[in-house]
């Protein structure tokens, strides 16, 4: 009869031995940049989620915005 | 892709600061936290030169190296960044740094220092991307808006590029070709019509 309330009792009192792990918190994953950011303010010329198609606008836009001599030639 | 670099070409820059006050300005950093900043050479002197400095996203980071609770981490891009849940702010990595780019808050009680903080390349942080979390930890995730940093972008004399390895290169070998050398990489010829002017005078001419 008292068995069962025993071995409950004792499984409660045991269970405060047992030892937290103390692993170090790994960094959180990080969603990819060429996922995007569902903003209206993200620029015109690819799309959310379409690696390649990222990659090659800002290599694009890289070449506009700061390569002055293919503008000037 | 290559891994996205940062260089600054000594030749054009003209220590404005505006790659320093874009970078404020895009991720509103606080006072006493400068994730990049000009440093002169030789200030004063003619021929001096400047730089614009900020993490340069090392390819063998020290700071990640150093750090003993491991909250950096680096994006498929090459992208240094780090955790602010997990730092301590301890400063090994400030130790570390080649580039002084771990900046500390320290606005805590008895000087205590705060999370690190640093240049993102404009890629924000662990929190899901484009978030108010995101920005108040680590400023603006531009790269996932598909542009390219701040402080690039908004550089008078394009001194500072940014962006994949492969197209600054390509930028910058470009542009050494075609500027020459000497006097010539700042148009003393083209504005005065001598490209011996400006030249260092012949050895035994009279002056």
């Amino acid at each position: 009869m008292m068995r069962p309330f025993i071995v409950i009792a004792a499984l409660a009192t045991l269970a405060a031995c047992g030892e937290k792990p103390q692993a170090l918190g790994l960094p959180k994953s990080d969603a990819p940049a060429f996922a995007g950011t569902g903003s209206s303010f993200t620029a015109p010329g690819w799309k959310a989620g379409d690696k390649t198609g990222w990659e090659q606008h800002l290599k694009v836009r890289q070449q506009n915005s700061q390569n002055d001599y293919s503008k000037m030639n | 892709m290559a891994r996205m670099k940062f260089i600054c070409d000594a030749e054009r820059c003209i220590e404005c600061n505006g790659c320093v006050t874009a970078c404020k300005n895009e991720h509103e950093v606080p006072w006493g936290v400068n994730r990049r900043r000009v440093v002169t050479l030789n200030d004063g002197v003619p021929g001096e030169k400047s730089i614009s400095v900020a993490c340069m996203h090392c390819s063998d980071a020290p700071c990640m190296a150093v750090c003993p609770v491991n909250c950096f981490y680096k994006t498929d891009e090459g992208v240094v960044l780090h955790d602010k849940d997990v730092c301590i702010g301890c400063g090994y990595c400030s130790y570390a740094c080649p580039f002084g780019a771990p900046q500390f808050p320290s606005q805590g009680t008895f000087g205590v220092r705060g999370k690190m903080d640093k240049c993102t390349f404009c890629a924000g942080g662990p929190e899901e991307n484009g978030s108010q979390a995101e920005f108040e930890k680590y400023g603006r995730n531009r790269l996932a808006e598909g542009k390219l940093p701040a402080c690039a972008e908004m550089c008078s004399t394009k001194a500072l590029l940014a962006g994949d390895g492969d197209v600054v290169a390509d930028i910058l070998r470009n542009r050494v070709v075609q500027r020459g050398k000497g006097a010539e990489v700042w148009g003393w010829g083209t504005a005065y019509g001598s490209k011996k002017a400006g030249q260092p005078p012949e050895t035994g001419a009279k002056s």
